[in-house]
This record gives C-alpha cells, sequence and structure tokens, in this order.
C-alpha cells in the first residue's frame, strides 16, 4: 500500500507540471506582461515608464523562459518561469497586487472555508443519503414518483436563487440570523447556519436523485433478492446490505471532492461575507489580481490530486477486495 | 437595412443544418427512429419539448440580425446605423421602445420613485407621478386598473384559446391519426394553455409593463425573452465546441489504445484537475485582457459582445469535454473487443473505417444523452459565472447579468423583486423543460433501461 501511495504521488507530479504550465501559458503568454500592465494601469493615458516600473514591482521584468543576460543557473531560474510558476510547486505563490503574501493569506483563510464546507458536506451527504434511501423503500410509489419529480423541480431552480431567496427570508424577513458576516470561535454558529442550510437545500435536487440511482440499480442485484429470502426486513435490507454495496459508487463521487473542501464555495462566501478561499477568490477576480488567481489554480489541482488519491485509499476501507499495489 | 450575422449567429445557422441533416437522415432509418417514437410516445417528453421549442423560436428570431440604414448619406454611400437589431426586436418594438423613466411595478400606472410635480394651480407636489406609457390610456388609474387588467387579460386569452382551437381543428383535419394518439392529448392541452397565457400577456403587454420596468426603465418582460437567446447559445455553441474534441479523443484513445490513449489521457487528466470554475475563470479573465487591448476589432459594440459570448462558449466547450471524453473512451474500450469490430479487422478494414463506420455510430447514443443532460446545467452556469464576473459581457442581456444588475436592489423599500424574479422564472422554466426533455430523451435512448422493451 506504501509503495502504491508513494508511486500515486510521482504519477501526480506529470499532471502536476501540466497544469503549471499551462497556467504559465495562460497567465504569460496569451497576455504579455506589458498588457497586464496596461490593464492593471488604464489602457489609455499610459506612459512605458509606468508599465516599466509596474512590472519592476512585481518582478515581471524578467525573460519569460530562458535569460540570456544571467550567467550560470541564473539563466533559467532568473526568470518569470522559474520565480513564478515553477515556484509554486513549493507553494511560494509570491504576492499578490497589494503586496500580500499569498501563502499566508491562504492559511489564514483556510479556516473560515472550512467552517461552512465541511459541515455543509457532511450534513449534506446524511440528509441526501437518507432522502435517496427514503425514496428507494417506496420506490414506484406515488411517494418516489413525487420525490423524483421534486428533485427534478429543484435541481432546475438556479443556486443563487436559493441563496439570494433564502438570505432574503431567513435574514431580512424573520430576523433570524445576520445577513452577513463572520466570526472566529463559537460566536461564528449565527453567521455559518444559514450559509451551511442554503449549501445543503441548493443541491438536495441533484444529490437525491443521483443517490438514488445508485441505490436502484444496487436493490435489483441477486443478494438483495437473497437477503429478502432470508426473511430481513426491507428497512434491514436497505441499511445493512444495499448502503453498504453502494458505498464503492457513493466514496468516488464524494472523496474527491473532501480536499477541494478547503477552497471553500464562490458564491456562498462571497454573498455571506465570509472571509474565506472562495471569496479571496472572487475579489482577485474582481479586481483582475492574476498572480492570486494562479495560485488558487494551482492549489485547487493540487488538492483535486490529493482527492483522487484519497479515494482509493478509501475503496480499501469500505471493500476488503480492492488491494492497492 | 443591412443584414448582419454575427458569429454566434453563424454558428446557430451551422447547428440548424446539421440537426436538420441529421433529422433527414434518421428519417429513412427505422432503427434510429424506434428511439426518437418512445420520445415522442411521452407525454411528459413532449410537453416539454412544446415549451423548448417556443423558447427556441424566440432564440432564432432574435438571432436574425440587422443594421437600419440612416437616413443621411456620406459621399453616397449608405451609413447603417451602430445599433445592431434583430428580427424579434422588430416585431415587440413596442416592448423595446416604450421606456419608461425608472423602475415601475408590474401592471401598475404609476413610477416607483416619488417625483416633485407642479400642479395646476402652481403648487409643488411630491407624488409618484403617472408612467408615460404603462396604463397611459386610463384616466384614473386608481379606479379603473383592477377592471382593465382583468378585462385585457381575459380578452387575451380568449383570442388565444380560439386560435389554438382553430389549429387543433386544421390538423385533425389533415391528420386523422392524430386524433387517437394519447401524448398529443397532453400537447394539445398544453398548448391551450401557453396560447391562452401568450394571448393575455400579449394583449396586457401592449398597454402595461406586465413583468415592470428596470432601473432604466426598460421593460423586464422584454430584457427576459432577450436573455433566451443568450441561454441557448451557450447551451448549443458551446456542445457544438466541444463535440469534435469529445468524439474524436475519447474515441480514438479507447480504440487505438497505447501511446495515444496515454496522451489523450494525461491531457484531460490535467484539464479535469483543475477545479472548472478557476479554470474558466482564469481563461476569461486572459480573453477579456485580449479584447480589451484589441478594441479596433471589432465594428460595433454588438458584434464586440457577440466575440465575448463566443469565446465564453469555447472556454466552457475547451473545459467540460473531459467528462464526455472519459465516457466514450470507456466505451470505445468495450466496444474493440466485439466480435463484429474483431471480424470487421479481420477484413482488413481501415483503422480510419472502423472508427466512422462501426464504433462512432454506437457511441452516439452516449453523446445524445449527455448533450442534451448538459444543455441545462450551461443554462444555470452562465448567471453563475455572470455573477462571479467571468460571463458574458455586461452590455449583452442575459439572465446572468439580469439577476446581478437586479440583486443590488433587494435593500431597496419597497423591494425592487419583479426583474429578480422573472429572470429566475423564465430561467426555471427553460431549465425544467429542458430536464424533462433530457429525461425522456435518456429513457428512449439508454439501452440498459430499454432491453426488455427492444426484445419484444
Amino acid at each position: 500500500m506504501i509503495s502504491y501511495l508513494v508511486r500515486r504521488i510521482f504519477y501526480a507530479i506529470p499532471i502536476l507540471i501540466g497544469v503549471n504550465l499551462l497556467t504559465f501559458a495562460l497567465f504569460f503568454v496569451v497576455n504579455t506582461p506589458d498588457d497586464m500592465a496596461r490593464i492593471q494601469l488604464g489602457i489609455k493615458r499610459v506612459t512605458p515608464e509606468a508599465i516599466e516600473k509596474w512590472k519592476q514591482q512585481r518582478g515581471y521584468d524578467k525573460p519569460l523562459l530562458l535569460n540570456s543576460a544571467a550567467s550560470g543557473a541564473g539563466k533559467i531560474t532568473d526568470t518569470i518561469f522559474w520565480q513564478k510558476s515553477a515556484s509554486m510547486f513549493v507553494f511560494d505563490f509570491g504576492y499578490s497586487d497589494d503586496g500580500r503574501n499569498i501563502s499566508r493569506e491562504i492559511q489564514t483563510r483556510m479556516m473560515p472555508s472550512l467552517a461552512i464546507a465541511l459541515p455543509t458536506f457532511l450534513v449534506g451527504l446524511v440528509v441526501y443519503v437518507s432522502f435517496a434511501l427514503l425514496m428507494t423503500l417506496f420506490r414506484g410509489t406515488a411517494l418516489d414518483i413525487t420525490g423524483v419529480a421534486l428533485c427534478v423541480l429543484l435541481m432546475s431552480v438556479s443556486g443563487l436563487f436559493y441563496i439570494i431567496g433564502g438570505q432574503f427570508m431567513v435574514s431580512k424577513l424573520w430576523h433570524l440570523v445576520p445577513i452577513s458576516g463572520y466570526a472566529g470561535g463559537l460566536d461564528s454558529i449565527k453567521f455559518v447556519v444559514l450559509p451551511i442550510a442554503i449549501g445543503v437545500a441548493g443541491s438536495i435536487g441533484s444529490s437525491g436523485r443521483w443517490y438514488r440511482t445508485i441505490f436502484l440499480e444496487e436493490v435489483g442485484k441477486d443478494y438483495v433478492r437473497t437477503a429478502r429470502a432470508k426473511g430481513l426486513s426491507e428497512l434491514r435490507v436497505l441499511f445493512r446490505h444495499v448502503l453498504k454495496n453502494a458505498m464503492i459508487p457513493i466514496l468516488t463521487g464524494v472523496v474527491v471532492v473532501i480536499p477541494l473542501l478547503f477552497m471553500g464555495s464562490l458564491l456562498t462566501e462571497s454573498f455571506f461575507g465570509i472571509p474565506g478561499l472562495g471569496s479571496y477568490t472572487i475579489d482577485a477576480i474582481n479586481s483582475q489580481d492574476f498572480s492570486v488567481v494562479r495560485a488558487m489554480v494551482f492549489l485547487g489541482s493540487v488538492l483535486y490530486i490529493a482527492g483522487l488519491i484519497l479515494t482509493d485509499i478509501s475503496y480499501t476501507i469500505v471493500d476488503p477486495r480492492v488491494r492497492l499495489q | 437595412m443591412m443584414p448582419v450575422i454575427l458569429w454566434t449567429d453563424a454558428l446557430i445557422f451551422l447547428l440548424i443544418a446539421v440537426g436538420a441533416a441529421a433529422a433527414w437522415y434518421v428519417r429513412r432509418r427505422e432503427h434510429l427512429l424506434l428511439p426518437w417514437q418512445r420520445v415522442a410516445k411521452s407525454s411528459v417528453g413532449m410537453v416539454s419539448l412544446l415549451v423548448l421549442s417556443l423558447f427556441l423560436l424566440v432564440g432564432l428570431l432574435d438571432t436574425l440580425h440587422y443594421r437600419v440604414a440612416l437616413p443621411e448619406k456620406s459621399n453616397g454611400q449608405t451609413v447603417y446605423s451602430p445599433e445592431v437589431l434583430s428580427a424579434f426586436d422588430t416585431l415587440v418594438s413596442g416592448l423595446r421602445g416604450r421606456i419608461e423613466k425608472t423602475y415601475s411595478a408590474p401592471l401598475t400606472a404609476y413610477l416607483y420613485a416619488k417625483e416633485s410635480m407642479e400642479r395646476p394651480d402652481g403648487k409643488i407636489l411630491r407624488d409618484y407621478p403617472r408612467l408615460k406609457y404603462g396604463g397611459a390610456h386610463l384616466a384614473d388609474p386608481e379606479r379603473e386598473l383592477a377592471g382593465d387588467v382583468v378585462k385585457r387579460a381575459l380578452l387575451g386569452a380568449a383570442v388565444g384559446l380560439l386560435a389554438a382551437l382553430l389549429l387543433a381543428d386544421g390538423i385533425t383535419r389533415l391528420y386523422p391519426a392524430a386524433r387517437k394518439s394519447r401524448p398529443l392529448g397532453a400537447v394539445f392541452i398544453a398548448i391551450l394553455i401557453i396560447a391562452a397565457l401568450i394571448g393575455a400577456i400579449a394583449n396586457l403587454a401592449s398597454a402595461y409593463h406586465v413583468l415592470g420596468t428596470d432601473k432604466v426603465g426598460q421593460d423586464v418582460l422584454y430584457l427576459s425573452m432577450k436573455s433566451i437567446r443568450t441561454g441557448l447559445v451557450i447551451g448549443t455553441v458551446t456542445t457544438l465546441v466541444m463535440l469534435p474534441f469529445a468524439l474524436l479523443l475519447g474515441v480514438a484513445a479507447g480504440y487505438l489504445r497505447g501511446w495515444v490513449d496515454d496522451v489523450i489521457q494525461y491531457v484531460y487528466t490535467v484539464l479535469s484537475s483543475i477545479p472548472s470554475v478557476l479554470l474558466i475563470a482564469a481563461a476569461v479573465l486572459m480573453m477579456q485582457v485580449v479584447i480589451e487591448m484589441h478594441a479596433d476589432w471589432f465594428e460595433t459594440s454588438a458584434a464586440r459582445a457577440d466575440v465575448r459570448l463566443l469565446c465564453l462558449c469555447v472556454i466552457l466547450g475547451v473545459t467540460s469535454w473531459t467528462g464526455l471524453c472519459r465516457l466514450l473512451r470507456g466505451e470505445a474500450l468495450k466496444l474493440r473487443e466485439m466480435e463484429y469490430i474483431q471480424a470487421a479487422q479481420a477484413f482488413g478494414v481501415s483503422t480510419f473505417r472502423i472508427l466512422t463506420r462501426h464504433i462512432v455510430p454506437n457511441v452516439m447514443h452516449i453523446v445524445l444523452i449527455s448533450v442534451v443532460m448538459d444543455f441545462s446545467a450551461l443554462v444555470l452556469a452562465e448567471a453563475v459565472l455572470s455573477y462571479v464576473g467571468v460571463g458574458v459581457d455586461p452590455s449583452t442581456i442575459s439572465f446572468g447579468t439580469m439577476i446581478n444588475a437586479a440583486r443590488l436592489e433587494m435593500g431597496r423599500d419597497p423591494m425592487v423583486w419583479w426583474a429578480l424574479a422573472s429572470a429566475f422564472g423564465f430561467m426555471l422554466v427553460l431549465v425544467l423543460a429542458a430536464n424533462l426533455f433530457a429525461d425522456a430523451v435518456r429513457d428512449a435512448f439508454d439501452p440498459r433501461l430499454n432491453r426488455m422493451e427492444s426484445a419484444t
């Protein structure tokens, strides 16, 4: 298992190099640093000197890939690619446009993101699975059909509607919780309850239907008939047998997103004013702070690949037949 | 008048041509027609198709663009107005032209905000002024408004119903067999309801702002209907961009294996390992810079907004082909071991021919199902991306830009709810119809679901 993991981590390296090259091409080749400077400083009234100064302040005044002026290793290291892109492999993201250290910013903003995303994920998992099991229990009846119809209706509603509508009803009409904001420690509960509830409600339609499909596939299998023939109650069949056997498809879809929870949710965080990584990203997009966006793209893919590895490990836990070699 | 073909227009025309060719091809082949006949037997599928085709009609009318010639000429050459209009704009020119000063609620005769007005006796009074167009024909709106609205709505609905009944009567006379078919009954009821609704709204819209007006006084009903085209373009053109990648690469990877498979797998693993919103955001930000740096490429602002829309579709397509590609690769891996493929190989059929004649037709059902399933997700994604700031051009009318503008007005008192409600409402109907139709198509095409039926 250990050797498998080591190999998987080595496999991840070429993919991360690919991501790195892709972001480098997107951010430095499609548009030159000169273009960036002009956009940041305003297109019309901008002098060449101002552009040079802007580039120098941010270290964009170096050659892209190969510095022929430098000597020795400097030929490669004293370039934009080395200092801005390759350095992300050691999680050195450099500085944002307002001069803050991006790595430190990410560290402090991870906790608020997690405070929303982790409970949303856990509560959501329980709610969706029980909703889907309920529909499976009553499969073929009017209750099941109503449930599916409800799912289709709910998944046709825009995610923005849940946030805007929920915020309006709960915070503005009923004054139950503050509209937006965040506080550390226990005070944070009143700020995070609504975003979590909306996050869970927002994907109940698509998730409920997805889990129902998985369970229905399992219910049709022979072992379920055997379990019923033994005289087990339907509830016992569902929870002890179907749920356990449906774990592999469920884990495939679920474990991947666990590391990504650190990144938070763009929409929820910006609507509720949570100072997490999601709102950090949105602010960076709106102020065209490219170094932050670049860092988040790289961080996102690292976490995604970590999720894939976690998925493989989780298989061995729920299914003893799976052995990682 | 000068017809203008924007980039997305051209792609939509291409899409229609492809669709027509496919329909013609399928019509003459019984085995391909069979699943579509199953779709036609589903009442839900047919009703949602009816709703979708109404949206499609509005979108298509809105795709025929032109520029009006200005009356004055320069150096003997006709000068065209910089404003790009569409056939739909001309059709509802009444809605487009009746611009109030600012917000007004649906079906009212008064403006949203109070204004200082001079009375005939010289006194200054602060009150809600009458609208320039909405309910302007009423002498005393406070007394007459409700009655007039009900009267107009009923009259319009009656005319709509009558027209629908006449149409249905004509159809059953021409095709007597239609009378017996069951899903047509549901479709018929749906047509009656929709016709009555359209009649009522059209009749009301001639004198009121049925869904109110927005900040600069534009009719919200008009804006909502204009948004349909943007949603449809994003839902369909993205697919058009993505399909060649996914189909070609997926099938090639699965069938050829070896280093081709390795390279293609590497490319899609890299692309799919970046969270899609971030990848889209990064690409759109870069695209914005390119467009801003080359403002001189575009003749009109409409052309510029259109190129942005097209770029958004391309970016969405490039970032979203990986899922379908992986599915197709898996299917091709399965198919290449089938006996008929091995027989073809033994006969010495060329690889290209095996791919195009034997593999691609047998994965088409997966392509079709995933295309119709993706459509609604793309329409919803547009609104979210516009909110994040990486969506369509701010001057393009879309559900996203409407929601974005209306969201900021939630805090006003009394609340300005109508723009938000209509954007969400139109989007819900469009996406719900698309989802239901997608389900009907999936049920008809998924071989796992209808194995029993085809065996009989």
